[in-house]
């Protein structure tokens, strides 16, 4: 695994009128990894990804998407070969069918694996004949998913690659990714799922009103991240325990909860000289440190 | 062999992958020469990142309880070393059974138990990560 960066952006900033969609965003994907892009609706989230694929012009800032500068027309061109993108609204033509449209990709790619498009189609039990526009929601993101993964690219980037899937399909689609990664591809993708967040990604990034609050390896997340719920013989010295670290506080009469993104270790020393009756250390999901760092700001 | 990630036990899943395969050479549900899944494999059974995998394959190289040869795979090798762990493991599975049954006597819950258990085994690691 190396560290070099497939994309990297520098104060990337994204405005439509008044509104800042993305705010100086200094953006690291590594290579060779699954990295999840989280972030509530409206974060920024899309405007960030079409922005990288040259879809969308940035105000300010900029980057390079596997090393060509994302404002470089000719060099978009290239960079669009190399990498495979699942949009939000897997926007396709209604009046095709599945496999007039799979035929249709399958002209624009020189990359595209036939063998892996007959394993999809199978697996997702996608109707050949039937026109795009009688799919359901979960079908047409399944065709979209196709279409990406028949290809063979350097990076994927999946906006809300669950959207629309039922259990099985999006177990399905995990499997895919992992393939994928084992393959040698990056992976990129937003998404809300966060319990399946949490299985496969190598590397979080939380992005809340268009900059980055969160950008860790998800093993150093659970590693550092603790709950530590105290009870005290008096009333709470909330003061005590404002060290770096200590995202949160909550205190109720001789109770304090305390969360804390690192120094665990030190809180707890702390508690036990401050004399805590009751000392508590448990990890904290992704989850909850989602909507922590989301709810703060 | 079956393994089970857990990704909310606030432990790294490659570190929980690499227990499992060492508690498996300890009670011998693996053997000598005994060869693991590949990579991709073992990752898309267990849906989680190569890299998870990759890493606890690694590690346990380091450890000397796997040899990874190549183009061939992960193969088990347990030394004597590794077989005399799993008295080890009953003797201390035995000494807390003793505790626990001290604890009950002096009137703690199981819950009280498990949770001083869990919150002094966190604290443990940390310390010694630290060190």
């Amino acid at each position: 695994m190396t560290n070099e960066a497939v994309i990297l952006t520098q104060g990337l900033t994204k405005s439509y009128g008044n509104r800042e969609a993305v705010r100086a965003l200094n953006l690291s994907v590594g290579r060779n990894r699954i990295t999840a892009f989280l972030g509530r609706n409206g974060a920024g989230k899309s405007t960030t990804i079409k922005v990288l694929l040259g879809m969308v012009r940035a105000t300010a800032g900029g980057g390079t998407v596997l090393g060509k500068q994302i404002t470089d027309k000719k060099a978009n061109l290239d960079t669009r070969r190399r990498v495979a993108y699942v949009a939000e609204d897997k926007p396709l033509y209604g009046y095709m069918t599945v496999e007039q449209t799979i035929s249709f990709a399958r002209s624009f790619y020189s990359d595209w694996r036939t063998n892996v498009e007959r394993q999809l189609l199978r697996d997702y039990e996608l109707p050949t004949r039937q026109k795009i526009k009688q799919l359901s929601k979960g079908m047409r993101t399944k065709l979209a998913l196709l279409l990406a993964f028949a290809r063979r690219p350097e990076l994927l980037i999946l906006d809300e690659p669950s959207d629309g899937l039922d259990p099985v399909g999006i177990e399905n689609l995990l499997q895919t990714l992992v393939a994928q990664s084992a393959d040698g591809v990056t992976v990129f993708f937003s998404s809300h799922q966060i319990a399946e967040v949490e299985r496969v990604a190598d590397h979080v990034c939380i992005l809340e009103k268009g900059g980055l609050v969160v950008d860790a390896p998800l093993d150093e997340l659970r590693q550092s991240y603790r709950r530590i719920d105290l009870v005290f013989p008096f009333p709470a010295p909330e003061r005590e325990f404002r060290i770096s670290g200590v995202e949160r506080i909550r205190t109720s009469g001789h109770q304090m909860s305390v969360l804390a993104s690192r120094n665990a270790e030190a809180l707890v020393e702390r508690a036990h000289c401050l004399n805590a009756v009751s000392v508590e250390v448990a990890p904290v999901g992704l989850r909850e440190i989602f909507l922590e760092t989301v709810k703060e700001n | 062999m079956f393994y089970k990630l857990t990704p909310t036990t606030g432990q790294p899943l490659y570190l929980q992958l690499m227990q499992q395969v060492r508690h498996a050479a300890e009670t011998g549900a693996l053997r000598d020469g005994d060869q693991l899944p590949g990579i991709r494999t073992l990752a898309e059974e267990l849906v989680v990142s190569p890299n998870t995998v990759a890493k606890a394959y690694c590690e346990l190289e380091h450890e000397g309880l796997l040899e990874l040869r190549q183009g061939l795979g992960a193969f088990v090798c347990v030394k004597r070393r590794t077989r005399s762990l799993e008295n080890d493991v009953n003797l201390a599975r035995r000494r807390i059974r003793d505790l626990i049954e001290q604890l009950r006597e002096d009137g703690l819950l199981d819950a009280e138990i498990r949770r001083a258990f869990e919150a002094e085994l966190l604290y443990a690691a940390e310390a010694v990560r630290k060190r």
